[in-house]
């Protein structure tokens, strides 16, 4: 039997507003704990929601870019649970009528494809709890602490349908989405510090035609390799449990990033009932169509978009996908290097692959923190072109200009690395080397072609490794054969 | 001596015949003279109140003038948070808690220069029609001790009846400050919902809840909600627009006034029979006065009773959900958070209040959700669509506002059935988010006050108390109390 795995993901999207979701606290998280709160993001008697605009804008932004539809009047329901740092005991989430519907995002990867985006909805962030003593789980813990900064700042949950089918299109998905937020610079966007969070929804059947199969939601994946892999190891666990005819549970499984394995949590009965119901505290909202279209105009250009201008424009598609999915400012220095006159294949390449391999020697995260500039690339491209720079005193040129020395042409000059490309100053010093090494010469003139190393390395050293070697080459076998 | 209305003493203040620490300490010898019968506070703030009138006196002294309110002391009911002064919505699971923060309507009246007297006693979370549910212990009718103050604002209603404070706000989820101001003969008012900020307003049912004042006079309620009643960016369904000067027609009359009176609440049939005549002397007065007066159908009344028993609910199930043990408040410790979160909870809360939220949780769980919380929404519009037909035939609605009297203490206590009953005639204006108003129009055969009540259409405020005012000025009523130093309140059956 032929086992296909049916997985959707679910994704929290942090926003970076200013403010939280409900109230005027900063949507900081790192301060000190339990200093960005209020009456409203403690849940204290009393207190009222009201909602923060420019999460709406951006959650907005997120929808558009996902193709999705707006929705006229989109209402905040309340999702009632019980839990210790959930302060109102029920979160303002989303529930029939969310903002953004029915969207889709072109994956590419190995396996490339369009992955369908059932909605898209705002509700509020969770406070957070430590457990302290024990392992850190709350089973066993001695005490937990709780630190209300998150809660209330703004979240975005994006859902799919059930359109991936392996793990690494998932994470290729994954990857697409985290470029598509930054792009729109709604949020952080930083896995590690749980800005995005993705929860996998992963069940496996007999074929394509079979119904679905029970499903499990994994949780805890914080990077791309971890959700690749919790997804592989998932499905291999239910493609096992099923081929031993056994039956799969639907539960919640954790990912333990250092065994490799997913860990059961509590078993599900049925789903659960969060007894939605719009939130009274809070008055339909309505999306005209003049604020959608006035976010629809401030979009930015997307990743897939601007992956294929790039090709367009003659960059390597490998290179191309590396330049929009690179740290911001490679893109931004890729495009000022062009704009400045640079050939677009030759600067990718650089880019994609000196001046990244240069920043992680200097061990530093991001270009825009270095000397190096968009006219600065071009210059040093231009100086290779005009063969005024060796391969080796360019890439001496570029660690320069990054430590902040200069320009280029500054650089290459304070450093002293101009290639001597003269020929009627290089033409001297030939002479000069075929009057030290006649012997040498006459056998080059007998025909030991070999020898124009020999005497294009004299001429190197001669000038200190200035010379241009190519030219010194050429203007070498000219005279040989001239006689 | 009288305590004075708000009106009165605001005069007599800038006038300088009397003071604001006079004014405090009249009302602290009323605390002290029938407090302990009557139990209307949880809690007094006797310093606070001589603070201020201290302040407010040598404002006046100095020629500052900061509000209408300046020296006023006025009694707040304890769903609404005070800053540094406990809040416990008559609960045990608040017992103890002091709020960080005041109150929108709080910090509008402290601005307007009134001084908070304490906090006044109310059936748990709002949750009764006659502060018998407090898990502090009742509040009594000032009329007559055996008798319930109705409630759930029973002791704001209580506390102004007993001349405790000059003034009091309450809220009104189907009739919380309407229904006591009834039984207690004084005036009280629920706004258009929305006209009054909640922020603070300790939330029983968002949707419906509404504060309001509780006043001798109908003037006395048009300067408090006058104060009280603005734009709130803090609450999102606070009204944003300007509105009609609330006391823009006053002793306009009833001339030309179109009164209708919904078959369904006039002479339904749990009224008692000394209301009902007083009900419909005042409407033969009104006709005399210059109204024209017509029978309204409105068919719905008695499903909206059902509807209001299910929203309440369903919306307090969430609202409640805040108090577990883990923040603030009671907490009862147990092996696991759940379990310290249940105890917590099924020690703090009474039997009205567990009732009520179980009701609401059940309402809104899978499978039931639409038969029960989705129809009642529906019920809801029907009665506002009762309320809109009638409205163009009439201006004002006018009812009884209580289909009965004070009962006794103890009387509907074992039968919720009866108890909820008490809101048949208030609850429509709630389920609509319209204005309504009680003014006290005269006494029943025990000596009991007898209210009516004036509904006007969403954001009518303006219409609505030139009703109020009209029929205040015919019943001729005096809101004092009998009250005799030497023996303080009547108590039992006269």
């Amino acid at each position: 039997m032929s086992w296909e795995a049916v997985i959707g993901l679910e994704t929290h999207v942090e926003l970076s507003t200013e403010s939280k979701m409900f109230c005027g606290c900063p949507a900081r998280f790192e301060s000190e704990p339990n200093t960005n709160v209020c009456p409203v993001c403690l849940g204290l008697p009393g207190a009222l929601p009201v909602p923060n605009r420019e999460a709406i804008n951006r959650i907005m932004r997120i929808g558009l870019a996902l193709n999705c539809s707006i929705t006229r009047q989109p209402v905040f329901h309340r999702k009632n649970y019980f839990y210790a740092d959930l302060p109102k005991n029920y979160q303002i989430s989303q529930f029939d009528l969310p903002v953004c519907v029915d969207g889709f995002l072109e994956v590419g990867g190995t396996d490339p494809g369009r992955v369908g985006i059932e909605r898209v909805h705002q509700e509020e962030d969770t406070g957070k709890s430590t457990h302290m003593g024990g392992d850190g789980r709350i089973s066993g813990a001695e005490y937990s602490l709780l630190d209300f900064n998150r809660s209330g700042v703004p979240l975005v949950e994006i859902v799919t349908r059930p359109d991936l089918r392996s793990a690494a299109q998932a994470r290729a998905y994954g990857q697409e989405l985290k470029l598509l937020v930054e792009a729109l610079g709604v949020s952080d966007a930083r896995l590690e510090e749980g800005s995005i969070r993705f929860d996998a929804n992963v069940s496996v059947r007999s074929g394509p035609e079979a119904p679905l199969g029970t499903k499990v939601e994994i949780k805890n994946m914080n990077s791309f390799r971890s959700l690749e892999r919790a997804v592989t190891y998932e499905i291999g666990r239910q493609t096992h449990l099923l081929s031993q005819e056994g039956t799969v549970v639907m539960e919640t499984r954790h990912w333990d990033e250092e065994a490799g394995a997913t860990r059961g949590g509590r078993v599900k009965e049925g789903s659960s009932d969060y007894r939605y119901f719009p939130d009274p505290d809070l008055v339909p909202m309505e999306i005209d169509p003049a604020w959608e279209s006035h976010i629809r105009a401030s979009l930015p250009e997307l990743p897939a978009a601007r992956r294929t201008r790039y090709e367009q424009m003659g960059v390597d598609p490998t290179m191309a996908a590396t330049l929009v999915a690179g740290e911001s400012g490679l893109a931004g220095l890729f495009e000022e290097a062009v704009n400045l006159g640079a050939g677009p294949s030759q600067a990718a390449n650089w880019v994609t692959g000196e001046v990244v391999a240069a920043l992680r020697k200097a061990s530093i995260n991001s270009v825009t923190e270095t000397g190096l500039t968009g006219s600065a690339l071009a210059e040093l491209l231009e100086m290779i072109g005009q063969g005024k720079l060796s391969g080796s005193a360019a890439r001496e040129v570029l660690t320069g200009v990054i430590a902040g020395e200069g320009g280029s042409g500054q650089v290459a000059a304070a450093r002293d690395l101009i290639q001597i490309s003269d020929t009627e100053m290089l033409a001297e010093v030939i002479e000069e080397v075929l009057a030290a090494h006649p012997d040498e010469f006459s056998r080059l003139q007998g025909g030991e072609q070999k020898l124009v190393g020999f005497l294009v390395g004299q001429v190197m050293r001669r000038t200190r490794g200035k010379a241009d070697p190519k030219l010194a080459g050429a203007l070498i076998a000219e005279r040989s054969s001239a006689r | 001596m009288s305590i004075p209305s708000i009106v009165e003493a605001a005069r007599a203040l800038r006038e300088g015949s009397i003071t604001s620490v006079g004014l405090a300490r009249q009302v602290l010898y009323r605390i002290a003279m029938v407090e302990a019968q009557l139990h209307a506070f949880l809690t007094v703030d006797t310093d606070g109140l001589m603070a201020g009138a201290e302040e407010a006196d040598q404002a006046f002294a100095e020629g500052r003038d900061i509000g209408p309110l300046q020296g006023i002391p006025i009694a707040l009911k304890d769903n609404l948070t005070t800053r540094n002064l406990e809040t416990t919505a008559g609960s045990k699971i608040l017992s103890g808690y002091v709020p960080p923060y005041d109150a929108t309507v709080v910090k509008r009246l402290r601005q307007a220069g009134a001084l908070i007297v304490g906090k006044t006693n109310l059936d748990e979370f709002a949750m009764g029609s006659s502060t018998e549910n407090s898990a502090f212990g009742p509040t009594r009718n000032p009329w007559n001790t055996d008798r319930v103050p109705g409630g759930s604002s029973g002791g704001s209603a209580a506390a102004v009846a007993a001349g405790m404070s000059l003034g009091g706000l309450g809220s009104d989820t189907g009739g919380s400050i309407r229904q006591p101001a009834s039984l207690c003969g004084v005036v009280g008012v629920k706004p258009t919902y929305g006209t009054v900020s909640r922020y603070g307003l300790i939330a029983f049912a968002s949707s419906l809840d509404q504060i309001g004042p509780i006043t001798h006079t109908v003037a006395d309620a048009v300067l408090l909600l006058e104060v009280i009643g603005a734009p709130d960016p803090l609450d999102s369904t606070s009204y944003p627009h300007e509105m009609e000067p609330v006391g823009a027609r006053l002793g306009r009359g009833l001339e030309g006034i179109r009164v209708g009176v919904a078959s369904q609440l006039g002479g339904a049939e749990a009224v008692e029979p000394d209301v009902e005549a007083a009900f419909f002397q005042m409407v033969s007065a009104m006709e005399r006065a210059g109204a024209t007066t017509l029978e309204v159908d409105l068919p719905s009344t008695e499903q909206g009773l059902s509807a209001y028993y299910l929203i309440a609910p369903a919306e307090c199930s969430a609202n409640l959900a805040r108090f577990d043990g883990v923040r603030y408040g009671l907490r009862v410790n147990g092996d696991t958070t759940e379990q310290m979160m249940s105890r917590s909870r099924a020690d703090g809360f009474g039997p009205e209040v567990t009732r009520r939220v179980l009701l609401g949780t059940f309402a809104l769980s899978a499978g039931y959700h639409e038969a029960f919380y989705g129809q009642a929404q529906k019920v809801r519009t029907l009665i506002r669509e009762d309320l809109a037909r009638a409205y163009r035939q009439c201006d004002v609605l006018v009812s009884p506002t209580s289909p009965t009297t004070a009962f006794r203490l103890g009387d509907r206590t074992d039968n919720p059935l009866a108890m909820y009953m008490s809101d048949v005639l208030t609850i429509p204006s709630n389920l609509a988010g319209h204005p309504a108003a009680n003014i006290p129009i005269g006494l029943d055969r025990h000596d009991l006050p007898i209210g009516f009540q004036v509904m006007a259409p969403a954001l009518e405020e303006a219409l609505m108390f030139q009703v109020a005012s009209a029929v205040e000025e015919l019943a001729g009523f005096d809101t004092t109390v009998p009250f005799d130093p030497s023996h303080g309140l009547r108590g039992g059956v006269r």
